[in-house]
């Protein structure tokens, strides 16, 4: 299960994917006082696809990601006091307030940005993957994209892109049951059950992981990065996972099943099934992930004080950085 | 009858009569029904906004919930309607226009001309415009000057819930590729509209009241936003005419050069980009065609060159004003 993780691996990896749970959960309620501008998706759910393939990267591996991406930025090491507060809009934010939740980035650790634009990310990490390549300094980038942009043009060019050119690029398809409203089996014809299925068409390995299963992402995720890391090309990842929340805070989610959500929570949450399992194989006492709880939750609490109290963006900053120079 | 409806509800209604009277019209975007599939209630969203809600259930044959996939439905929208449809594509933002824009660039706009005339593609895009909701740079820009700048598109910009509905009946039944900017303050915004089907013709300016001593023209959200200036103005002894032109292509430059004809001054409000944009176009065509009568340079109220930032503060700096609309008047008066 964990065979090659140490015991402050194990911590580590969890206590990101306790960070990225907490942030959303909070997100979520305080939200709905209002204070949060602008449109927020949240990754509660999700947390072992991102958690994952991360805590197999360095700051020069790259990753891009989704509107989604409070997730990928946590696991990929962005700061968790700027994202709170570019989240509320605030000049101590990782875009100086000027990006807001979806499109948190921060190139210092590798993370290509979080996007607007649904399949956008394929195409920049092979771009990414090609610089690496170019560099040959062994870093791979890897690109978390939904089951709805599995159907945009781009995803399937930039497949086709990254086994022509031989990139290391690992594309991770976060499959969770729904784009928007709209179902994936309703959108496609190959991949209804797995959409792995169409990437094998393109020439590259493919497999489909439990994405609530955080040892069978880790292991997924190792063997494709090093594959890349190797010169062997790019992979493909398909990891089974489902969002706790909306689409976006403020959906009514009349589309989903009645408990749906209720039910993973109880039996099929990522965070729970990590614990027990390290529990169970006796590597971590339950006390130490309580520890580890309890500090992630005074450090969101500590992120959402300090961005409600930090400045508005200077009225200035609306001008800079249109360009480098102009 | 007239009566008290969303703008909204006005696009709904629209489409919703060009259904029932032309078998020919279909419509499709991505969640236009919404949950088809999942076992749950269909048509659960009815686009992301709720604009097409219900007509799934009246139409279940003839709208369609897309894959994620512009490029294709877009294009699917636009080669149907090359082949006897009239169909409807819904760009859920225009910001998405990147995704899908050879269909329309390359290949609706021109069609017809390329072809010596012999094709008719009568396909309407509706997508959403418009900054204010702290949305960002990539789900906030108003971009139908892109649009305008292509010789063969029609693009329509409705301020209200009336116009919103006679010009989108238009839209779908005009012959040419048309798109259809629908800004989404005015979603919710209420106006007299007749549950009758009536039509608008493009190209066919509103004058909302008659001034003489400054033309504003204004578009979409933007009309509401130059209407408030005018009042203020008023108070002070500075009469307006406001015109919305209500299409940017085709446009109704009579109205805008018969009216600075008469004032003598321009302001155009303007929610798209400064650059080479709809406000730049007026004002150099009415420089070009009625210099003679100016009286002072013309004014461009829009948004600086940057992208529509994140942060409240910065996107309400960034959005045309009254205050901004009523110090260009004031500037054309000195
Ligand atoms: C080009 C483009 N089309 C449509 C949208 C609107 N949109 C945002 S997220 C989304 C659904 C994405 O579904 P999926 O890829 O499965 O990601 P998930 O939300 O499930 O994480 C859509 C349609 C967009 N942002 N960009
Ligand atoms: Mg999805």
């Amino acid at each position: 299960m964990s065979g090659q993780m140490s015991k402050e691996a194990l911590l580590k990896a969890y206590r990101k994917m306790r960070q990225i749970r907490e942030f959303e959960e909070r997100i979520h309620s305080e939200f709905a006082t209002g204070e949060i501008p602008g449109f927020v998706h949240l990754y509660a759910g999700e947390e072992a696809v991102a958690v994952g393939f991360c805590e197999h990267l360095s700051n020069k591996d790259r990753i891009s990601s989704t509107h989604r991406g409070h997730g990928h930025c946590i696991a990929k090491g962005v700061d968790l006091m700027g994202m709170m507060a570019e989240i509320y809009g605030r000049k101590t934010g990782t875009c100086g307030g000027k990006g807001g939740s979806m499109h948190i980035a921060d190139l210092d650790v590798g993370m290509l940005g979080a996007n607007g634009i649904v399949g956008a990310g394929p195409p920049l990490a092979c771009g990414a993957g090609l610089a690496s390549k170019l560099r040959k300094d062994g870093s791979v980038s890897v690109v978390f994209f939904g089951d709805g942009a599995a159907n945009q043009g781009t995803n399937f060019e930039s497949m086709n892109l990254a086994v022509t050119w031989d990139l290391p690029v690992i594309f991770v398809l976060e499959n969770n049951g729904y784009a928007e409203s709209t179902s994936p089996k309703y959108t496609a014809r190959v991949g209804t059950e797995n959409i792995s299925d169409r990437a094998r068409g393109f020439g590259m390995p493919a497999i489909t992981v439990d994405g609530n299963d955080f040892f069978a992402v880790y292991e997924a995720a190792g063997e494709a990065i090093e594959r890349a890391r190797k010169g062997g090309g790019p992979s493909f990842v398909e990891c089974k996972t489902l969002r706790y929340y909306g689409h976006f805070e403020g959906d009514a989610q009349t589309y989903r099943p009645k408990g749906e959500v209720k039910d993973a929570r109880a039996n099929n949450d990522p965070l729970k099934r990590f614990a027990a399992a390290v529990v169970a194989a006796d590597l971590i006492d339950s006390v130490e992930l309580e520890k580890i709880d309890k500090e992630v939750r005074a450090q969101v609490d500590s992120a959402v004080t300090a961005a409600k109290a930090a400045p508005d963006p200077d009225p200035e900053s609306l001008f800079t950085d249109v360009y480098v120079s102009y | 009858m007239a009566r008290k409806i969303m703008f909204k509800e006005a696009i709904n209604e629209a489409i919703r009569l060009e259904m029932e009277r032309d078998e020919t019209v279909i419509l499709m975007g991505l969640d236009v029904a919404g949950s088809a599939g999942t076992g749950q209630e269909r048509d659960s969203w009815g686009g992301v906004l709720g604009v097409t809600k219900g007509l799934y259930h009246q139409f279940p044959e003839r709208v369609f919930d897309a894959p994620i996939s512009e490029s294709s439905y877009i294009g699917a929208a636009v080669g149907a309607s090359a082949c006897g449809m009239r169909a409807i594509g819904e760009l859920m933002f225009a910001d998405f226009l990147g995704v899908c824009f050879d269909q329309l660039y390359n290949q609706a706009a021109k069609f017809r001309y390329m072809f010596g005339g012999k094709a008719v593609t009568p396909v309407t895009i509706r997508t959403i415009i418009g900054a204010g909701f702290c949305a960002a740079a990539q789900h906030s820009q108003s971009p139908y000057s892109i649009f305008t700048h292509v010789p063969g598109l029609k693009c329509i910009v409705p301020s209200n819930a009336y116009d919103a509905k006679g010009l989108l009946a238009t839209a779908i039944q005009d012959d040419d590729p048309c798109i259809f900017f629908e800004h989404k303050a005015l979603y919710t915004t209420k106006g007299d509209v007749p549950e009758e089907h009536y039509r608008i013709p493009l190209g066919k300016a509103n004058i909302l009241q008659e001034g003489k001593d400054v033309t504003i023209v204004a578009l979409g959200l933007m009309v509401s936003v130059a209407t408030k200036a005018a009042k203020q103005l008023e108070k002070d002894g500075i009469s307006c005419t406001i015109i919305d032109p209500r299409t940017t292509s085709p446009l109704d430059q009579d109205a805008i050069f018969s009216s600075v004809k008469k004032t003598g001054r321009l302001v155009v409000v303007d929610e798209d980009s400064s650059r080479c944009g709809f406000a730049a176009d007026i004002v150099a065509m009415t420089a070009q065609e009625v210099f003679s009568s100016l009286k002072a340079a013309p004014q461009m109220v829009t948004p600086p060159f940057v992208p529509v930032p994140f942060a409240r503060n910065l996107e309400t700096a960034y959005l045309p004003s009254a205050a901004k609309v009523e110090a260009a008047v004031r500037q054309t008066m000195e």
